[in-house]
């Protein structure tokens, strides 16, 4: 396919709290071809979103990164000048958040916040800008372009929102558009039609999307590539067909069986036992031994490095190593 | 009969899509039902036509030559409040005054705005040693006690001898540079609250400069905060003129002021005997400050969601 857009290679973030070292990016490598969407899945805490603002070069302390490249068209963003890297921001790189509600600034029309990108990184006159943002307003399902843009955000709803989110993110044409949760917040008839939209967008533009999300679905729906991440780091990597077909590692087999499937009577769903290990206090072993079902001794005593199968599929586990399979 | 109920009917509906509800109109409609915060407000108007178009009206001006022949007569139909001991009219010279006031508290209140909004909003964005620097300073500005700071730089202005015309606009800024700290104070609370919104974060992801970040993003939120601290700081700075003035340390006359006016009830005699003297300027100041400071709390709950019941 295309060629890399993103590449990340050995990204480290570590947070600095009172109680110890937390690495919750750590060690993290994949990359997102151009045009691809790629979702970023795992539960809450395993770094998805840290690496995703450790990309925007935004992660604020105790937070720092402090090893590895992201290399955006063959230069490496953490070696970037603060300049070059605003330029980067908004402009070739955009992102929208979870909670719609509160990502737009209160006392701003809508206008103002989607000609500001144009403004600054494009140069555009005030009426340029004008005219573009009511395009974007009208290519992300609003009607009434014209008066929504003099609207304030407090007159909208939650999904009106999140599509001016994605009208904003979208104004500078990005290469990357960085979506964490974007449909969490919403409920499930506009998380539907959000979804619809970014798919559009990326057939039309021919933007990437790294897109984070704890959600399946979302993934079955929208990925051409998945990479699961658990406690902050990268366990397995495929094309989302590969993936749902055959998943290799226990922690995202467990996933797949944890979820309901329709038609199906289901007394009680599948959990994973015990719980996500402190960030803490992670010792040199596999992250997950102490809830697989499959722990050897050899999960206790060293971790597993992510390595490359059939179908482009990789998983970090011991399992596979020794040319074994899950029974 | 019907024809004005389909008429009411047609209003009803209509209002909310003339204008967008910007957040100000809103807190202005909120405003407008609170009946003590208007009344303060058109009594504030009443005074400022009172000071700025009385004058133009009166048949006196303040070049007329002094004559100590028609000095302090009562009030009569000539000389509504009486003159002075020049004979001066008393009610031009208290409009004229209430122009030195009024303007006085203006300014000293610009000046309280603008150092007090910029520092507090920097201290509570960049935080770290900034915020320190700057929060050390509006506490040493805030521990000294203002009222020897401001005796002792109007002693050291009449040594000076500096020309009384210009005086006025150094108490202006003296007063605005010693009341900014209390406003810095408040600002840099609500941005340091505010830059861990999530609309911060998404104007970081634009590429913004912080100088747009602050000025444009941050501190037009805090914009409810410093309107009320701006109107009862301008109370403020009336106050702290008329008290300066009265110990002859700020305006000096023959430049007119409340405060300086009010210094005539220093003597037993004309505090005795010559009552509309003083009672009118000493009227002004109170009528002033009470009508700015109930104003300055409706604005406040106005202006404020949390306090709407």
């Amino acid at each position: 396919m295309a060629n890399n857009l993103i590449e990340f290679r050995n990204l480290r973030t570590n947070f600095y709290t009172s109680s110890g070292v937390v690495k919750a990016v750590n060690d993290v490598s994949f990359s997102i071809r151009e045009g691809e969407t790629l979702c970023v899945v795992g539960e809450s805490g395993c770094g998805k979103s840290v690496t995703a603002m450790s990309l925007m070069r935004l992660v604020s302390p105790p937070g720092k990164t402090e090893g590895g490249q992201i290399l955006y068209k063959g230069q490496d963003l953490l070696t970037l000048k603060e300049r070059d890297m605003r330029h980067i921001r908004g402009n070739e790189i955009a992102m929208i958040f979870q909670e719609p509600m509160t990502s737009l600034n209160p006392v701003l029309t809508i206008g103002d916040q989607i000609t500001e990108p144009l403004l600054i990184h494009k140069g555009m006159t005030r009426k340029d800008a004008k005219k573009r943002a009511i395009e974007l307003i009208e290519l992300v399902g609003i009607p009434r372009a014209a008066k929504i843009f003099d609207s304030y955000p407090h007159e909208l709803s939650g999904g009106m929102r999140q599509r001016i989110m994605i009208a904003i993110a979208l104004s500078c044409d990005p290469k990357l558009l960085i979506a964490d949760e974007p449909t969490t917040a919403l409920d499930v008839t506009i998380q539907a039609q959000i979804l619809d939209l970014m798919r559009n967008i990326k057939s039309e533009f021919n933007t990437a999307i790294m897109m984070i999300t704890h959600d399946l679905g979302v993934v079955a729906e929208m990925a051409d590539h998945v990479v699961v991440m658990y406690a902050g780091k990268v366990i397995e990597e495929a094309p989302v067909h590969e993936l749902f077909a055959n998943p290799k590692h226990p922690y995202t087999q467990g996933l797949m069986r944890a979820k309901p499937i329709i038609n199906q009577r289901q007394d009680r769903l599948y959990t994973i036992p015990g719980q996500v290990p402190n960030p803490v206090e992670l010792g040199n072993n596999c992250y997950f031994n102490e809830r697989c079902e499959h722990c050897m001794s050899l999960c206790v005593e060293k971790p597993p490095i992510l390595t490359t199968y059939e179908n482009k599929h990789k998983a970090a586990c011991w399992l596979y190593e020794k040319g074994g399979e899950v029974s | 009969m019907s024809e004005a109920v389909v008429r009411s009917n047609a209003v009803e509906v209509k209002p909310p899509t003339k204008k967008p509800a910007s957040p100000w109109r809103l807190a202005l409609r909120e405003m407008r039902k609170n009946k003590l915060a208007m009344a303060g407000f058109v009594v504030l108007i009443l005074m400022f036509l009172f000071c700025f178009v009385g004058p133009l009206l009166s048949p006196y001006s303040i070049n007329d030559a002094m004559n100590v022949r028609n000095g302090n007569k009562p009030p009569s139909a000539q000389h509504w409040l009486g003159t002075d001991k020049v004979g001066r009219d008393v009610l031009l010279r208290v409009m004229l005054a209430g122009r030195t006031s009024l303007l006085v508290g203006i300014v000293a209140m610009m000046v309280s705005v603008a150092i007090g909004s910029t520092l507090g909003a920097i201290a509570g964005y960049y935080r770290g040693w900034v915020d320190t620097i700057i929060m050390r300073l509006a506490d040493i500005i805030m521990s000294i006690p203002s009222l020897p700071i401001l005796i002792i730089l109007g002693a050291a202005l009449s040594e000076l001898k500096m020309d009384p015309a210009n005086r006025i606009y150094l108490v202006m800024f003296i007063i605005g540079f010693l009341s900014w700290p209390g406003l810095a104070r408040l600002v840099r609370g609500q941005i340091l609250m505010l830059r861990e919104q999530e609309f911060m974060q998404a104007a970081e992801v634009l590429g913004l400069r912080d100088r747009r970040k602050i000025f444009r993003h941050l501190l037009p939120n805090t914009v409810p905060i410093i309107i009320v601290v701006a109107t009862l700081s301008v109370a403020n700075g009336i106050l702290t003129e008329s008290v300066l003035s009265f110990l002859g340390l700020g305006v000096v006359p023959p430049t007119p002021s409340w405060g300086n006016m009010i210094s005539a009830a220093n003597s037993m005699i004309e505090f005795q005997k010559r009552p509309w003297l003083w009672i009118p300027p000493g009227v002004c100041i109170f009528i002033t400050v009470v009508a700015i400071n109930v104003m300055g709390d409706g604005l406040r709950d106005a202006l404020d969601p949390k306090s709407k019941r």
